[in-house]
């Protein structure tokens, strides 16, 4: 498997004042990797540098063999203002062409089909024309994975993915997830403090508070003294 | 006389032909880019602008006093579009309450406004000045064709740019994270935005005076929003409303000699609340 992104000794931070220091990790192709830590850990500082919004204090990210920065698949977490958008799926799910469109001031043919494309593979084949502010919560989150995934195929970056669904729609996510990983070798991050979860699907557990506390493979984790620590407790919290 | 005649006979005057096409041009253009500045939660940095705009238009015309100034835009023109990327800034500074600016640059903006007007205004009629800023009575009437000019040339760069970025728009619009994410530069979109949205304040200024403007900018866009639920057919129709509103607003001002600004303001208000009334039906309808 080829390696796709590397960090190297990366510190990260605001103004100054460092919130995430000494990274090294490694993410090769096909990798499903979880990115665990308590609020405040540093988790949404390091996926704004992982997309390049956010340039490392120290140290660097480097990406390699077919993946760029700009291949990266976003799932961002659901904003105030999306709440009562008015808009198509259809319209959201083209949105996710215009990295490669430049200047060109229309969506051609190939685009349309691609996101017709996206939205068959993640089931939600009927729901072009339909506003996306209507729909339940988990068709929601599949629209913007359509959309991800029409802005970069290799890797896909999620962002508490099943933050608000309820169990049944949180179940079907992690399951579509673990399929695009499975079946089209789609590389995953996913930020996440759903443990349990992440334990059951993740390949690799990176884990961070301040500082890097553990990387590498999920069973390593689960011996780890670090993550029978946060088992424990994310045992007892939820 | 019946009304038609009236109608045929205030047409043949350049100036009425001349605030048709102004009032058209910017109810369109204020309309397509109301929808984004609604959605973005960006409407209160319209009515700041205002404000701003009408503090430049009183520090023109007193300088104007001293100095000849050939067109008032020349300052007013400028000083918006500063205020319009410094607003912007600020509100996405999280470190200074944007809000808070927002209203102390507005009220700041009216006071020194109207105090220059009292105490450097040569003209006679100080009072029904400040009126005709704030409220936008005779400005439309008295419109040379070279502001005519301007205002078409500026409305077509406004319509231009926004159709050639319209996609653009959308994304940075409905999810600022992801555009930036994928590579298109958010902040370049927002100073767009706001660009425009100064321009468009400039030229509105004329048709309803600087109180006024933010309706022009609001209404149609939440009137379309009540009916429409993709944002294709709710920029569309929200353009159509806004040129209606207009349109009409100018003819009934005309045969009513009521004031222009606010006719056309009443008359988004009232389609604004049948808007309201016939979405509340139709989700009725659609539920049982």
């Amino acid at each position: 498997m080829g390696m796709q992104l590397q960090c190297k000794d990366v510190s990260l931070g605001y103004d100054g004042k460092t919130v995430l220091q000494g990274l090294n990790f490694m993410i090769s192709a096909g990798d499903y990797l979880c990115i665990l830590g308590e609020n405040g850990s540093g988790k949404s500082t390091l996926m704004k540098a992982l997309l390049g919004l956010h340039p490392p204090v120290r140290g660097e990210i480097q990406f390699c063999g077919d993946v760029s920065q700009k291949e990266i698949g976003y799932l961002p977490q659901q904003t105030i203002v999306q709440r009562d958008f008015p808009a198509s799926v259809q319209e959201i799910v083209l949105s996710g062409c215009l990295s490669r469109m430049g200047f060109r001031p229309f969506y051609t043919k190939q685009e349309r089909e691609l996101a017709g494309e996206m939205m068959k593979k993640l089931g939600i084949p009927d729901l072009g024309k339909r506003c996306y502010r209507e729909l339940s919560g988990g068709q929601q989150q599949r629209v913007l994975l359509a959309r991800a995934l029409c802005s970069a195929q290799k890797m896909l970056l999620l962002d508490e993915p099943v933050t608000g669904l309820d169990a049944k729609a949180t179940h079907e996510m992690y399951e579509l997830i673990a399929e695009l990983n499975r079946e089209d070798a789609i590389t995953i991050l996913m930020i996440s403090h759903d443990i349990q979860a992440s334990v059951k699907y993740a390949s690799h557990i990176l884990h961070i508070g301040g500082r890097q506390l553990f990387y590498g493979e999920k069973s390593k984790y689960l011996e780890s003294k670090v993550g029978q620590a946060f088992l424990a407790m994310g045992g007892t919290s939820s | 006389m019946n009304l038609w005649d009236t109608l045929v006979y205030y047409f043949q005057f350049p100036f009425v032909q001349y605030a048709m096409i102004v009032g058209l041009l910017i109810a369109l253009c204020s309309s397509l880019l109301g929808v984004t500045l609604v959605l973005k939660r960006f409407s209160f940095i319209g009515d700041g602008l205002s404000h701003v705009a009408f503090g430049a238009m009183a520090v023109s015309s007193s300088l104007n006093a001293v100095i000849q100034i050939e067109n008032d835009m020349m300052i007013v023109l400028p000083v918006t579009v500063l205020a319009a990327v410094l607003l912007l800034r600020t509100s996405q500074n999280a470190k200074i309450k944007g809000d808070a600016l927002i209203a102390m640059i507005s009220v700041g903006a009216l006071a020194i406004g109207y105090l220059l007007m009292n105490l450097f205004s040569d003209s006679p009629n100080i009072s029904g000045d400040v009126c005709g800023t704030l409220f936008g009575a005779t400005s439309i009437l008295t419109l040379t064709s070279a502001e005519v000019w301007l205002c078409v040339i500026m409305a077509v760069i406004v319509i231009a740019v926004f159709l050639l970025f319209y996609h653009k728009i959308f994304a940075v619009t409905f999810d600022e994270n992801f555009a930036s994410a994928t590579g298109i530069n958010a902040n370049a979109y927002n100073l767009l935005i706001a660009v425009i949205t100064a321009l468009i304040i400039v030229l509105a200024m004329n048709l309803v005076g600087s109180l006024l403007i933010s309706a022009l900018i609001i209404f149609p866009s939440l009137s379309a929003m009540r009916l429409f639920r993709s944002f294709r057919s709710v920029i569309l129709c929200s353009a159509v409303i806004s040129v209606i509103c207009a349109g009409m607003g100018i003819i009934l001002s005309i045969l009513c000699s009521t004031p222009v600004g606010s006719t056309i303001v009443a008359a988004d208000l009232v389609v604004f609340l049948v808007c309201s009334g016939l979405s509340r039906i139709l989700s009725e309808k659609f539920r049982s």
